[in-house]
């Protein structure tokens, strides 16, 4: 490690100060600290703790329905709020499933957004649960939908000088259910080999809103337009789910690792996509929690 | 350059001078002395070097000690009461939870923030709760039921 300077922030003015200058923002290590001791990149000369700005914590119910989560809301946190369980629930299935204990006490969502790999846990469901982040910049602040977010594999559309400070989610609408789903080997200590994220909304038996988003299958996290198209309209029967899992599976271009090759991800990308789908029908429909 | 700092670890603080890059476990480790949390993947995946951040799991492996100033950290050292061990530790001993032990102290002190967080889990729970401690000898068995010995004892 060559970690020269190492600043501790008090506020979100000094943070913000320190990242336009060059430091790399750190608060729970777990990717930053783990990806420099396995090799994958150096520590950077200069870090800024962020871990102890009041500001950038918390989950909290807006007033309009929708969510905040501050960018240090670890998934500790988001996995044990009753609102994001009840109405954010993708959200929650993400979060509860992030590596171990000690990862989701430390690991933040902010942290896990602006890593930007395309299997992490918590981009697919805040992409089709419609959240913005907010970046900050000495400059000023701006607002970049989650999906627009990410231009490849641990690459994003922020400004070096911007630190991502909060995530935003509108309220869902009335009958609207949403669930993740990833391929595992294991419970726990995973990355996902296919994930897929879906919220629908159901009203008069049909569905009048679909977001459908793939994990683990693309450079980057995104949307299947094909999935939620043959959704949209259909009474969300065998019939649209089988089709839509096939669009997922048709849209996706995974690689080969050693976590399984691109063929197999292929495959399962429909049964995850078609099981995810599935289970946003059931929570809209109020079937199960 | 080395910065002063204070590290306080089972409510001892321990005054110390740190490269900015060293990880917590090599702080604790190597400067403040205390050997109990191990070294093992150096990646976060083995949680043999589990430590308690204000009472919240951390892989110490993967935390930049100077973050830790101004918390309270505990390591295996501090389950103890003096000579006395606690239950946990003892029921790992009378249970089987320890065969070479070089996971043990990660395991402990997963296990108390699993019982802190949740005086009385399922066997699922508890398996879930210490999957990120891994453990080459024991089969899991022993710990398992160590845990579950004390689960909603105290």
């Amino acid at each position: 490690m060559s970690v020269q300077t190492f600043t501790t922030a008090t506020s979100v003015d000094d943070a913000v100060a320190a990242v336009a200058a060059g430091a790399r923002p750190v608060a729970g290590g777990t990717d930053l600290v783990v990806g420099a001791r396995s090799g994958k990149s150096t520590m950077p000369e200069s870090v800024v703790a962020i871990h102890r700005v009041a500001e950038l914590h918390g989950v909290e119910s807006l007033a309009d329905g929708g969510l905040r989560l501050g960018a240090l809301a670890s998934h500790a946190e988001i996995a044990a709020s009753d609102d994001v369980r009840s109405r954010f629930t993708a959200l929650s299935d993400a979060s509860a499933i992030v590596g171990s204990h000690a990862t989701r006490a430390q690991g933040t969502v902010g942290g896990n957004l602006m890593n930007a790999s395309p299997a992490m846990e918590t981009g697919g469901p805040l992409v089709c649960l419609g959240a913005t982040v907010t970046l900050r910049s000495p400059s000023g602040t701006r607002s970049v939908a989650v999906e627009d977010l990410w231009t490849g594999p641990g690459k994003t559309s922020a400004a070096a000088d911007e630190l991502l400070v909060g995530v935003e989610i509108p309220a869902p609408p009335a009958g609207t259910g949403s669930a993740y789903l990833r391929l595992e080997y294991r419970r726990q200590m995973e990355i996902a080999v296919v994930g897929a994220s879906a919220a629908v909304t159901v009203a008069d038996g049909l569905v009048t809103d679909a977001r459908v988003a793939m994990t683990a299958l693309s450079a980057t996290i995104r949307r299947i337009p094909e999935a939620e198209a043959a959704l949209i309209g259909s009474d969300g029967g065998s019939a649209a789910i089988e089709s839509a899992g096939a669009a997922v599976a048709a849209a996706s271009t995974p690689i080969s690792d050693v976590r399984g090759s691109a063929d197999y991800r292929r495959a399962m990308a429909a049964v995850i996509a078609r099981r995810a789908i599935d289970q946003a029908l059931s929570r809209a429909r109020g079937e199960n929690a | 350059m080395k910065v002063a700092t204070t590290l306080n670890v089972n409510g001892v603080s321990y005054p110390v001078d740190l490269d900015p890059g060293t990880n917590l476990l090599a702080a604790v480790r190597d400067v403040v002395g205390l050997t109990g949390s191990k070294e093992g993947c150096d990646d976060s995946e083995c949680g043999a070097c589990m430590m308690l951040l204000d009472g919240q799991p951390v892989n110490a492996c993967s935390y930049l000690a100077l973050q830790a100033e101004g918390s309270e950290i505990t390591t295996v050292e501090g389950l103890a009461d003096g000579d006395t061990l606690a239950p946990l530790q003892t029921a790992f001993l009378d249970l089987g939870g320890v065969q070479c032990g070089f996971c043990t102290p990660g395991m402990l002190v997963s296990a108390t923030a699993l019982l802190e967080a949740n005086p009385r889990p399922t066997e699922d729970e508890v398996r879930i709760g210490l999957s990120g401690n891994l453990c080459r000898c024991t089969g899991y068995d022993g710990i398992v039921k160590a845990v579950l010995s004390v689960a909603g004892s105290s």
